[in-house]
């Protein structure tokens, strides 16, 4: 056996590899009850255990250095996929820390001491921390992507008439989900062709400066390009709130009610409504 | 927040300004902005490599990828030794030129971003370095 | 390319910006336009910014001079196709572009001159007065369709009424 440095004891064992990993793989297949199947989990745990002894073998322990560049790469791929496939940070960082118990018996057989052996536990311990962090920023991720998503299906532009859009807002506005709209409601007058815009209000609780802000920004930019966008149903708390905070509406044209907003917007494109008289044959 | 690859690219010509505008878009690309930040972001770049070039009498842009652990993002600093800004509270007025430009390059250029640093002595130059975050 | 390209359409300029503009190309624009304006007789600008990624205050500037020239030497300027980033971009700015038509295609463009250009249907320079009270025909599609008397107008208030009032952002 090798006479390395106190504490290093534990790294020559782990050239045991087919005894290890097949372990490892027992115990990760069993804990994770077949979601994942043992060739795959051979192919996932077989590619972290060779970074593993590689950057081993080249000397050091700091996670953090040049030669673990791999096997930090390969935990961040097995946490971050755990994590959209919706396995718990537990069964996560379970699938890192259940390859102490499969060295385990190599451990014993080659006789590491004890000093080895802890410090063998603790490096395991700080690849789970590291999967733990990578698996948390995942559904960060994942959360912010799916309430992107939210944001998409909450704010529809709908098309009212030809060249005329709508975008009817219900309930809370804030700054994120205002820019949203904005932004779709934008890209939909460029690919439709659309010339009007109308921004309904009518179902929403309250505004705040910022919000109110977004809005009539929302507006000017519609202009820039080209397009008219009327703001209709501004209840007359919010119209309060408005001129209570100085916020200038003054260029922005603003109808009480969605129907108003879309027959001004087809008079402006030269309709005119007329009503049949009593009597006349509706088609 | 730590940095990667930091690159440099004179601000010398005309074109160096054209280059720059491209070379911002490629990061903020690459740092995951959505279209209009990557927008903000490079008409930001266009104003202050301007400046560099007619006030600054040239200089250069420094820009590199950030990560804060959570979100990613693209840093700029524009660098020039030419005579500074002897009133930057002036100079950071709306509407404010001592040349001919709308006075709307770094007031304007200060909203495109999230994060705006601006560091000028008289007689040895002008920094101004500007962070946009992914969402 | 060192010079954008100009195009004559009837008595219509139509100038397609495709390139990143540097600012001595953007300038180079300016003084071509309004010489093009003066020797063709042009009563219309049409400018296409849709390839147009960004626009600073520099280029900003630069479509406000156009404009402003174009109609002192009696030509009407439209921009259009500028894309919705650009055009959030510019509101942050602070850059509302003052007396400068926006339309959103060149379709709509085409329209808002052709409602009070009178658009020639030939290569003429000079306008047919024969045609002095028929609508643009020859640009059927172009015109607005449904326009009566003064039906052509409502398309061109909603960008004549921003004018310089686009500046009501307070922040
Ligand atoms: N790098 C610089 N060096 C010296 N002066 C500068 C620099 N950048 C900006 N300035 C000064 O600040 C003023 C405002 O700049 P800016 O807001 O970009 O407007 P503009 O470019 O239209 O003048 C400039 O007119 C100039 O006097
Ligand atoms: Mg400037």
């Amino acid at each position: 056996m090798d006479v390395g440095d106190v504490g290093d004891g534990w790294i020559e064992p782990l050239s045991e590899r087919d005894e290890v990993l097949t372990r490892w793989v027992e115990r990760v297949a069993g804990d994770l009850r077949a979601r994942l199947s043992v060739p795959e989990l051979q192919r996932e745990l077989g590619e972290i255990y060779t970074a593993l002894t590689v950057a081993l073998t080249a000397g050091g322990t700091d996670l953090r250095a040049e030669q673990f560049g791999e096997l930090r790469a390969l935990l961040a791929d097995l946490s971050s996929g755990r994590a959209r496939q919706g396995f718990t940070p537990r069964e996560t960082a379970g699938t890192v820390f259940a390859l102490k118990e499969a060295a385990t018996a190599v451990m014993e057989k080659r006789n590491v001491g004890y000093r080895d052996y802890v410090r063998f536990s603790e490096f395991i311990d700080e690849l789970g921390l590291f999967t733990f962090e990578t698996y948390v920023r995942t559904r960060d991720q994942v959360i912010v992507e799916q309430s992107n998503q939210l944001l998409e299906l909450s704010t529809p532009v709908i098309k009212l008439w030809e060249g005329v859009l709508a975008v009817p807002l219900v309930g809370t506005l804030d700054s994120a989900r205002t820019q949203m709209v904005m932004e779709s409601l934008l890209e939909a007058l460029v690919s439709t062709g659309s010339r009007h815009a109308i921004i309904d209000i009518t179902g929403v609780g309250a505004v705040d400066t910022q919000v109110a802000q977004h809005l009539l920004k929302t507006v000017m930019a519609a202009q820039l390009m080209g397009a008219d966008c009327i703001i209709s149903g501004i209840r007359p708390q919010i119209a309060q709130t408005v001129v209570s905070l100085g916020i200038e509406f003054g260029e922005i044209v603003t109808k009480a009610t969605l129907a108003e907003a879309l027959a001004l917007a087809l008079r402006r494109d030269g309709f005119r409504f007329v009503r049949r008289a009593a009597g006349a044959e509706i088609r | 927040m730590t940095g990667m690859d930091s690159q440099r690219h004179p601000i010398v010509t005309e074109s160096d300004v054209v280059r720059v505008r491209q070379v911002v878009r490629t990061l903020a690309v690459a740092a995951k902005l959505s279209l209009v930040d990557q927008t903000k972001m490079v008409t930001a770049a266009s104003e202050l490599a301007r400046n560099t070039l007619v006030y600054g009498g040239g200089g250069e842009m420094m820009i590199d990828l950030v990560d804060s652990g959570r979100r990613r993002g693209v840093r700029a600093v524009f660098i020039d030794t030419g005579p500074g800004i002897p009133d930057l509270d002036l100079a950071l007025t709306e509407g404010w030129t001592s040349g001919s430009g709308l006075g709307l390059g770094l007031t304007g250029s200060r909203r495109l971003v999230d994060e705006f640093a601006i560091d000028s002595s008289p007689g040895v130059g002008t920094t101004v370095r500007v962070v946009k975050w992914s969402r | 390319m060192d010079r954008i390209p100009i195009l004559k359409m009837g008595n219509l300029l139509l100038v397609s910006i495709q390139v990143d503009l540097h600012d001595q190309l953007a300038l180079d624009l300016q003084d071509d336009l309004s010489e093009r304006i003066v020797a063709t007789g042009a009563r219309g600008v049409l400018i296409d910014i849709s390839a147009l990624e960004i626009v600073d205050s520099f280029i900003g500037r630069m479509l406000s001079t156009i404009a402003s020239l174009s109609r002192l030497l009696d030509a009407e300027t439209v921009v259009v196709g500028m894309r919705p980033a650009v055009a959030i971009t510019l509101v942050e700015l602070g850059l509302y572009m003052p007396g400068v038509r926006t339309a959103l295609t060149l379709e709509h463009g085409l329209a808002l001159l052709g409602a009070e250009v009178r658009v020639s249907r030939s290569d003429e320079d000079e306008i047919d007065d024969a045609q002095g009270d028929r609508e643009p025909d020859g640009l059927a599609g172009y015109a607005p369709v449904r326009a009566g008397p003064g039906g052509g107008e409502p398309a061109t208030t909603g960008a004549a009424s921003r004018g310089d009032g686009g500046r009501t952002g307070d922040r």
